[in-house]
Formats: C-alpha cells, structure tokens, sequence
C-alpha cells in the first residue's frame, strides 16, 4: 500500500512548481527574447546614427578584445603543443602530430568556441550593464518617449558589429594559436620547428576554417543578442543590474555550449 | 488637449488606478499631485505609453494613443516632450549632443541649423555655457535644465514633467517651476506636472488634479485648493508646519 492520494497529490505540485519555477520561466523569457530580436531589426534608426553607433561597437566589442584573444591565442596554443608533446612518448606515432594536433584543436574548438565563451564574460557583461544602466536610469524610456525604436537604436548596432568582428577574432586566434604552438616547440625545444611545421600543414582541410568562422558568426549573435535581452529587461537598481549582467554571462554560455554541440552535428558529420 | 477617459490600471490582482478621467489643456500648467504611491507616476506613463492601461483611452487633440498601432503611436511621440525625475541624459553624450540628438533623429538640419537651435534652447534653459559638459559633471539643478532644453527641441505639442523639482533646494526649485510656466505659456503647449511639491501647487497649478489611491478626489487650481473640502486633499496641503502657520 502507499501513500495514495497524498502521494498523486505530492507529485501534482511538484511537477505544478516545476513547470512555473523552469518551464514557463523559461517559456516567458525566451518569447519576451523573440520579441525583443525582431524589435531589434524593426524600424532601424536612421542611417548616420546607425553608422555612428556601429563604428562606437566595433571599437569597443571589437578592438578592446583583441589583447585578451591575443593572449590567450597565444598561451593557449602554447600549452596544447606541449601537452601534445609530453603525451606523445610512441615512438610509433610521429612527432609531427603535434603540429597536427595542435591545429586541429585550435581550429576546430579553441579559435571558436573557447574565445567566445571567453567574450561572453567580457563582452556579455558589458553589453548588459551598459543597456541595463541606461534602463534603471529611464534612457531608454526618454528613446522610447522620443519615438525612438530604443532597441534597434541600441542592441543592432552591436549586433551588427559584432558579427563582423567576431569572424576577425577567430581568425585572429587561429594564427596566434599555432604561432604559439610554434613558439613552444622554439623555446622547449621539445621538437624542431620545420617538424611542427610540417604537422602543421599535413592533411589541411579548408572546411574546418569555414566551419570555426561559421560558428564565430552564430556566436556572436547569440553573446550579443543574450546579453542586451538580460540589460534591455532590467528592473530595479544598481544591484539588480549586476544579477543581470551575471545572469547574461550565464545564459550566453549556456546557449554557446549548446549551439556548438548542434552545428557540429550539423557541419561536421 | 490631452483626454483621459475611464482609465484603469492593474499590477496583477493590484488596482494602482480606477476610473481615472481628466483632461488638460492647452497653454496651462497641469499639476497631478498626491502622496507617494498613490499613482501618479502610472497615470504618467500610462499617459506616454510607457505602460499600458488595463481599461480605458488616452486622447492626444482628439487622437486615439493607447489602443493605436506602434507607427501611429511614434507619430504622437514626436510630438512629446518628457522631463523625467532624474533628468535621463545620455551619459555618453555631452549636454550639446544630448539636446542635439532629437533635432539629429527626426530632423534634416545643417550643422549650422542644429547649433542655432541647440544654442536657442539652452539659452532659453539659462544654460549657455555647459556645451561641452557630460551629464556627469554638471548638478542636479543643471540637469534639469538640459533636460527641459532637448525636451523643447523639436517644439513639442505635449510636455511632461515628473517631479521636476525632487532633489533641488528651493531656490533651484522656483527657477524650474518659473521655467516650466513660461515655456507653457510661450508655446502653448500641453504641460502636465507630476509633482508633491506644495512650492510648484502654489506657483504654477493652472489646473490641478489631487489622486488619492489610484482615484481622482479633486479637481481645481492654486487658488481653491487651499479652502478644499476634501479631507485626504487638507490632509495632503497642510502636511507641513510651514503650511499651517501660513493659511490656518
């Protein structure tokens, strides 16, 4: 005998509170998101705002991340080459493969999906406290009173640059990635350079560099778009636009992680 | 003129706003006053299309608003001019471009045009030194002003003001109420205050509209709202000692 009633009851709400607690806040956020994107692309600004605007997110999105790629390119590359190299102790596998290895990483994962949860942080979390800020402050309600589109003045912009940008960063990270694969072996002299080199070149497939720059595009919408939705719906105060900022890092990585998986299913196989 | 007819506004089973129906014309001073919470801020939104009422119409000269499409409702948004508490300057902008910015967005003036006009409204505001500045370096009381100067930048038909006067001594405080008269009467616009300010009541309320819980429990101006009837409206006018000693 068990609970009976009691427990079909017990079950009801718990899957009653579940729904309400994840599925229609889920639900809710994502169609209140749809909205907000189609917004976005709904009545532009007119042209010489968008173009100022536009060359404003490029700059800050685009050149302020360059140094942060660019470090972490470049390390990173380094520590895969010589984890490559410390792994590898079969005299049966050439030592070329490390150059090989090194690029197929940095190409087919690092240069992508690596940098753009990188940027989701710093970027992500700048959009949203950028357009949350000018929420709790009613900038946007003074847009709006204008007749303003406030979200397509302020969110395509970035969207836009963005997707310009983040193509030039992968491609960016990709050459940093093996110079620093390249420096590794220079510097450890764990092996020759001209071998990494030609690990490097060996079985090029130019789809793997079309597919890390198509999933850099779907990426950078998803970072920016994210992160603006989590600002654009702020409530609240200087607090509450900290949790969104944090909220926008969270979700934009998530949405990252799970795009990867489906365009490699997509692209690869 | 600006028509409020049946207005209602709900936050859930919460009624902010019940029956509301005012009208405020043209070339006077429209004061909504009341206690903090008692609606007023809604009824302003509501009014600009910043929420949505639950039931009920907003008529801009006889023009339906709150029911109307996106693209009719921009229209009537062009012709508004919005003063909010804190001022809402676009802090990356300087207080040149951020009274620029409306004649930029829906006009095709030269550059020389622009700084006329730019020039003319700050003027008119008392301003004609703070060009340059970022909303972060200027005070409250200046703030103010720039907002009043790109709120009158595109010679708006309807002008509101809510609670210009919060966070300003009283001496900055006549200055915007002065201001806020005189441009009403100047260009004939529609002005509606929001406001709890004894100080602007006295000075400016052309026509004045007392909200007591969400409902409209008076009307008149500056001059009768003193000898009014209504308990929650003596309640409100001679709340400070100030006011007791002067009329009671």
């Amino acid at each position: 005998m068990g609970w009976g009633p009691a427990e079909e009851l017990g079950k009801s709400l718990f899957i009653a509170y579940l729904r309400k607690k994840i599925g229609l806040s889920f639900f809710e956020n994502f169609g209140k998101y749809c909205m907000l994107v189609f917004r976005t692309f709904k009545h532009p600004a007119r042209n010489k705002f968008f173009r100022e605007q536009f060359f404003r997110e490029l700059e800050a999105l685009g050149l302020g991340s360059i140094g942060i790629v660019a470090i972490i390119s470049l390390f990173m590359g380094a520590v895969i080459a010589i984890q490559m190299a410390a792994n590898i102790d079969n005299p049966l596998i050439p030592r070329e493969t490390i150059g090989y290895a090194t690029r197929e990483s940095v190409f087919l994962e690092f240069s992508s999906t690596v940098v753009a949860l990188i940027l989701a942080g710093k970027v992500g979390s700048s959009i949203a406290s950028e357009i949350g800020t000018m929420r709790v402050t009613e900038q946007i309600d003074a847009l709006e009173i204008m007749g303003v589109n406030s979200a397509s003045y302020l969110i395509l912009p970035k969207i836009t640059a963005s997707l310009l940008i983040n193509p030039i960063l992968t491609l960016m990270s990709m050459f940093l990635g093996v110079l620093g694969g390249y420096l590794a072996c220079l510097v450890t002299g764990m092996l020759d350079p001209p071998s990494y080199l030609t690990g490097l070149l060996f079985d090029f497939r130019p789809f793997n560099v079309v597919y890390s720059i198509i999933k850099s595009i779907v990426f950078a919408f998803i970072i920016t778009s994210i992160s603006a939705y989590r600002g654009y719906y702020v409530e609240g105060g200087s607090r509450e636009v900290g949790e969104n900022s944090t909220k926008a890092v969270v979700n934009a990585s998530i949405a990252i992680l799970f795009w990867n998986l489906i365009l490699t299913r997509i692209l690869l196989l | 003129m600006i028509e409020i007819k049946g207005l209602y506004k709900n936050f859930g089973d919460k009624e902010i706003l019940t029956n509301v129906n005012l009208t405020f014309e043209e070339g006077k001073t429209n004061l909504i006053i009341g206690q903090s919470g008692s609606g007023k801020t809604v009824l302003m939104k509501c009014a600009v299309g910043l929420e949505t009422p639950t039931k009920g119409e907003i008529l801009y000269s006889g023009r339906p608003f709150t029911h109307s499409s996106l693209e009719e409702k921009m229209a009537i948004r062009k012709e508004i001019g919005m003063v909010f508490q804190g001022g809402a300057l676009f802090d990356s902008m300087t207080v040149e471009e951020n009274v620029a910015f409306p004649l930029r967005m829906f006009t095709n003036m030269s550059k020389s045009e622009l700084d006329d006009r730019v020039n003319f409204c700050l003027n008119r505001v008392n301003l004609p030194q703070a060009h340059a500045k970022y909303p972060a370096e200027i005070s409250g009381g200046m703030k103010k002003r720039v907002a009043i100067a790109r709120a009158i930048a595109l010679n708006p038909k309807y002008l509101f003001f809510d609670e210009p006067n919060s966070g300003l001594d009283p001496r900055t405080s006549l200055v915007i109420d002065a201001l806020i008269q005189e441009i009403t009467q100047e260009y004939k616009t529609v002005t509606v205050v929001n406001t709890h300010d004894m100080n602007s009541v006295l000075e400016i309320g052309d026509h004045i509209a007392f909200i007591f819980k969400g409902n409209v429990v008076w009307t008149g101006d500056s001059n009768t709202i003193i000898s009014a009837e209504v308990p929650e409206v003596r309640d409100f006018v001679f709340a400070t000692p100030l006011m007791k000693k002067l009329f009671k």
